[in-house]
Formats: structure tokens, sequence, C-alpha cells
């Protein structure tokens, strides 16, 4: 199945070298700041923030993969570990919030203003 | 592949190289100790904590003074560091955090939030801004920024049942996280063109690379990122928010020690990665400096709401720092530091004194609240003059020293020959020298409603030692530092050397 899904990328772009996932890396990374900046419920936005770093993940892997040097690895275990900590911490915000407000909806959480 | 560093025993390598996390490590095993012991203290006396707190504090400062003469030096392969700049804002840090714990006890009764974690996740915080200020490598100094970032958002919405402390840390967070996704794509684009994720190394990789567009890239991506920390314009639309609905003390807390920290790893990132290639962003950073001190200030002309002025007040503040960073000398950092250094005094000593305002059933928040404050408490309105003398720049207080020291860096460099950014540098000190003068009259607003009005509420204030301790201690400092300055400039000058 995977070696069919590689043998199919192969033919439409060639080698697969960095430069593709770099490609991949930049629209995942838009795809989330758009969604961050669009969206108006707090849930989507926090997997739009989780979109932007996977793919800073998918950066760091490739340039580990191209440098052949092993810190970027490294980096993106730390970049996954921290950001299932600020997904806790979010998702516990939320929910304080619902407590009080029952709203996830970015536009009515409106107290303060000026 | 290079070679994979061989750890023989682990405990051995952990024994070298724990001297430059010392003070670190202090504070987070007392953090964890906190939590730990939580279940054996009784509901009415979580209060507790700030006890555990402070002596987790006052170790963490052992530790550093064990330290101070001799310099550890990188450790963990080039990870975090212990030089004077880091001992620098480490103290910066263990001050600020000491005046919150002892600020807040009676201050979370009040709210009726007393709880052990606000003590732990302070001391987390502490250590998370430790690690920023020591950090040498990115994997470092990201896992301080979110150590400190993560156990923030929890602190601002820790007065559960309010919604606006809710509403501040939901905005809060998200901006945040944000602006993280946003540093740390400018990092992963940096690693890729370095090759290193050493500051050092990175410096020397991307000489004469001024024209990449991905350096470009990711130059603009972290200090738009580090711009959203230390609440730049315009990047600042989360702070007069998240500031008004945290708890005051947190807010005060926020607006020092995080904001120095944010300073920290952002004197560290241009000074040692991005201090060769200053062509590419220095007119852009010289624009927002001018662009904050303005909006700051101009915001707050129309507060009346003395957490959101004070909030516009500190993002006006961040601009006067970011000139030591314009100017990119040694003075420049010298004078950012001293300016942190000051500022965290005054300002911790102001919010303190809102803090005291803050009684059962008054929020103590609006202008109207410090009316006839002088008639009643002579001496609390004095102090708070004081503070507002010292925010606004005036000779012989804190803020006067550390609003000359930016000044003189910034045109330090215009004034010297053969420096082709002489127009701009007079520009930014034209813009600094006005804003100076716009700051004082929001600040001389509260000071009327505290002189000159006269219907004082009769509550009575809610005094409390640590309180008292704090306003003698900020009061004290904000005063010597502007009458006697020489050995917080020379500490000041040695952080700033040992930098660059």
């Amino acid at each position: 199945m995977v070696e069919s899904l590689l043998d199919f990328l192969h033919i439409i772009f060639g080698q697969i070298d960095t430069a593709h996932y770099l490609v991949l890396s930049t629209i995942v990374f838009s795809i989330g700041v758009v969604g961050v900046l669009t969206r108006r419920n707090v849930i989507i936005i926090l997997m739009s923030i989780e979109l932007m770093l996977n793919s800073v993940n998918l950066n760091l892997v490739a340039f580990s993969d191209r440098l052949q040097d092993l810190s970027g690895q490294v980096f993106a275990v730390f970049v996954i570990t921290v950001a299932a900590a600020e997904a806790a911490v979010g998702l516990g915000i939320v929910i304080s919030l619902f407590r009080n407000k029952e709203t996830v909806n970015v536009d009515q959480i409106d107290l303060m203003k000026g | 592949m290079p070679e994979i560093p061989q750890i023989d025993n682990l405990w051995e390598f952990f024994r070298e190289n724990s001297a430059a996390i010392g003070p670190q490590l202090q504070l987070i095993i007392w953090g964890l100790g906190i939590l730990c012991v939580d279940f054996l203290i009784p509901a009415q006396k979580k209060g507790r904590g700030a006890i555990y707190a402070l002596g987790g504090l006052f170790m963490a400062s052992i530790h550093l003074y064990w330290f101070w003469g001799i310099s550890p030096g990188p450790a963990f392969y080039n990870m975090v560091t212990l030089d004077f700049f880091a001992r620098y804002f480490n103290l910066l840090f263990l001050a600020a955090a000491f005046l919150t714990v002892i600020m807040s006890y009676r201050y979370l009764d009040i709210e009726d939030e007393q709880h052990t974690e606000y003590y732990a996740l302070i001391l987390f915080a502490t250590a998370g801004m430790m690690f920023m200020a020591g950090a040498i490598d990115l994997v470092s100094l990201f896992v301080g920024l979110e150590l400190m970032s993560i156990s923030t958002y929890v602190l601002v919405g820790f007065l559960r049942s309010q919604k606006r402390s809710n509403e501040a840390a939901m905005k809060y967070f998200l901006l945040g996280a944000f602006s993280t996704g946003i540093i740390l794509y400018g990092m992963s684009l940096l690693y890729g063109l370095s090759g290193s994720t050493n500051l050092n190394e990175i410096g020397r990789q991307i000489v004469g690379l001024e024209n990449n567009t991905l350096l470009v890239l990711s130059l603009f991506m972290m200090m738009a990122g580090l711009c959203f920390k230390i609440a730049a314009v315009p990047f600042h639309m989360w702070v007069p928010d998240a500031y008004e609905g945290a708890p005051t003390s947190i807010t005060a807390f926020m607006s020092v020690a995080v904001k120095a920290a944010a300073f920290a790893i952002f004197f560290r990132i241009f000074y040692l990665a991005f201090g060769d290639v200053r062509e590419i962003y220095i007119f852009a950073l010289a624009v927002i400096a001018m662009v904050t001190m303005t909006w700051g200030n101009v915001a707050a002309l129309t507060q009346d709401n003395v957490k959101r002025l004070l909030a516009y007040s500190s993002i006006s503040h961040a601009g006067f720092v970011l000139m030591g960073l314009v100017a990119g000398t040694d003075l420049g950092v010298t004078a950012s530091a001293i300016y942190l250094l000051a500022y965290t005094f005054m300002n911790l000593g102001a919010w303190s004194v809102v803090i005291l305002l803050r009684r059962q059933d008054i929020p103590g928040e609006t202008l109207e609240d410090f009316n006839g404050l002088y008639f009643k408490h002579p001496a609390i309105a004095v102090l708070m003059l004081i503070f507002f003398l010292s925010l606004a720049g005036i000779p012989p207080l804190a803020g006067f020293i550390a609003k000359y020291f930016v000044f003189a860096a910034v045109l330090e460099v215009a004034l010297s020959s053969g420096e082709a950014h002489s127009s701009l540098m007079v520009w930014v000190a034209v813009v600094g020298a006005l804003n100076v003068v716009v700051s004082v009259y929001y600040y001389f607003r509260i000071v009327v409603s505290m002189f000159i009005r006269k219907d004082y509420l009769p509550a009575p204030l809610s005094f409390s030692a640590g309180l008292v301790v704090v306003l003698v201690i900020t009061g004290l400092f904000t005063v010597l530092i502007g009458i006697y300055p020489e050995p917080f400039i020379s500490l000041a000058r040695a952080a700033s050397l040992s930098l660059t």
C-alpha cells in the first residue's frame, strides 16, 4: 500500500527531495495561520495551531534528513511534547470558560474592550 | 552522521553539568514539592504554599550566590549557560517572583482562590524564565519559553469563577500559542539554513547570507513572534485584555518578569545569531520601537480603568526597552538591562498599590477608586506618586536613569562617525523624547484623583504585612537606583559584556 503510494508520487513528482517537504510544510502552515485568523470556534482555532506546530515538525525532520544531523529530530520530539502540554492547558481553559459562559465562539467572548 | 556523544556515567555527567542550572533545579524541585505536600495542608490553610515558594526562591538565590564569582560555562553540550547575562536576569526574575509571592498572599484570600498550585506555578514560570535567560541553543530556548508561557496561561485564568479571568486566559492562550507557532517556524527555517541549533554556530553560518530570502523570512517570523511576547505594536492586542482580566498580582508579574524574559531571549537571538546581519532588520525594529511607544501612550490617555491604563503604559515601556536593541551596541544592552531592572521595581510598586485598593466587594480598578487617597492614606499616595514620577522618567528616580541610558545608547550610535543609520537613530530618540512628555499626562490623571478629588470610599484598604514589605522594597529601590545608580550600572555593564 505504502509502496504503491510512493510509486504514484514518484510518477507525478519525480524523486521526492527536501523541497517537496518544504512545500508541503508551507501549505500546512498557511492552512493553520488562515484557520487561526478566520475561524470563530475556539476548538477549531486550537486545531489550526496544532497544524502550524506540525508543519514545523515536517520542516525540522526534512532538514534533519537533508543535513544528516540529528538535532532537528530531537527538536521535533520536543515540539511534539510541548504541543501536547499546550493542548492540555488550552482545553482546560476552554472548559473553565464554557462552565461560566456556555460558548466557544470567540466573537461572544467580548467582556473587555477598549 | 556526526558522532553521537556517548555518556558512560549518567550521574557523573549530570553532576558535572548541573552547576549551570542550579537555580532552576531548586525552583523546580520546590515547585514539585509544593504539589506533593498539597494534600497534607488543610483547605483553610492553603496559603502555606507561599512559605514553601519563598523557601524555593531563597534556595535558588543561595545557588545563584554560590556561582556568582565562578562562571560554570556552557553545560549539557552547549544547551544552557550561566554567564553574567543569565545571572543578571536570574536575579531580576528572583526579585520579581519574591515580590509577587508576598503580595499575592492576601490578595488571593480576598478573591477566595487560595490554592497552593498558584505558588508552584509561579516557581515553574520563574524556572522557565531562567532557562530562557541562560539558553544558547534554539531547543533549550524554546522549552524554557514554553515552560514559562504555559505556567502563565494557567495563572492568568486562575480566578476560575470570574468570567473576565477566563476570557483573559483564553485570549492570552490563543495568541500566545499562535506566536509560538510563528517563532517555531522561523526557528525551523533557521536550522535548515545553518545546519545547527546552537546560536553561536548559527551566527557563524549565516554570515554572507544577507540576501537569502529564507533567512529574511525566518528572521522576521522570529521577530514577529518575539514582539508578541514582549507586547510590541502591532502584536499587542492581547495585552490590555489579558492584563485586565488576570489576577492583579499575576498582571504585575507578567508585566515585569515575563516581559524581561522575552527581552532576554530577544537579546540572545539578535546579538548571538543575527548580530552580523543587522542591516536586514534594523529599520523594521526602529519603526516597531517608535510605533510601540507612541501607540501605547496614545491609547493610555483615554483609559478609565487603572489596570488597562497600566497595561498600555507597559506597552509603551516595551518600546523604550527596544531602543537599546535598536542601538545594537554594548551600551544598548546595558541600557535595556538597567531599564528592565528599574521597571521591575517601579512597576511592581504601582501594581501593589492597585492590589491594596482591591477590597471585599470593591474591585478598586477605576480612576474614581483612587479619589482622595492622599487625605486618608498620605503615605500610600506619596509612594504611588513616586512610582508614577519614576515611570514617567522624572529625576532623580530609577525611571530617569533607565530612560537616560536608552537615550544615551541611541544617541551614541547616531553621533558616531561613519554610522549609516544616524538619521534613523535621531528619529528614534526624538519620538522617544516626545513620548516621555505624553506619558506624564496620563500618570498625572491618577495623581490628580489621589491628591485633589475628595470623595473617598470609606472601606478600609486591604493592608497585609507582605504588601507593606513589597511597598517598602519597591519604593526603596525606585529611589535608590535613581540617586545611587553605580552598582546597578556596573552589574548591567558586566551582563552586556558577557553577551557580546
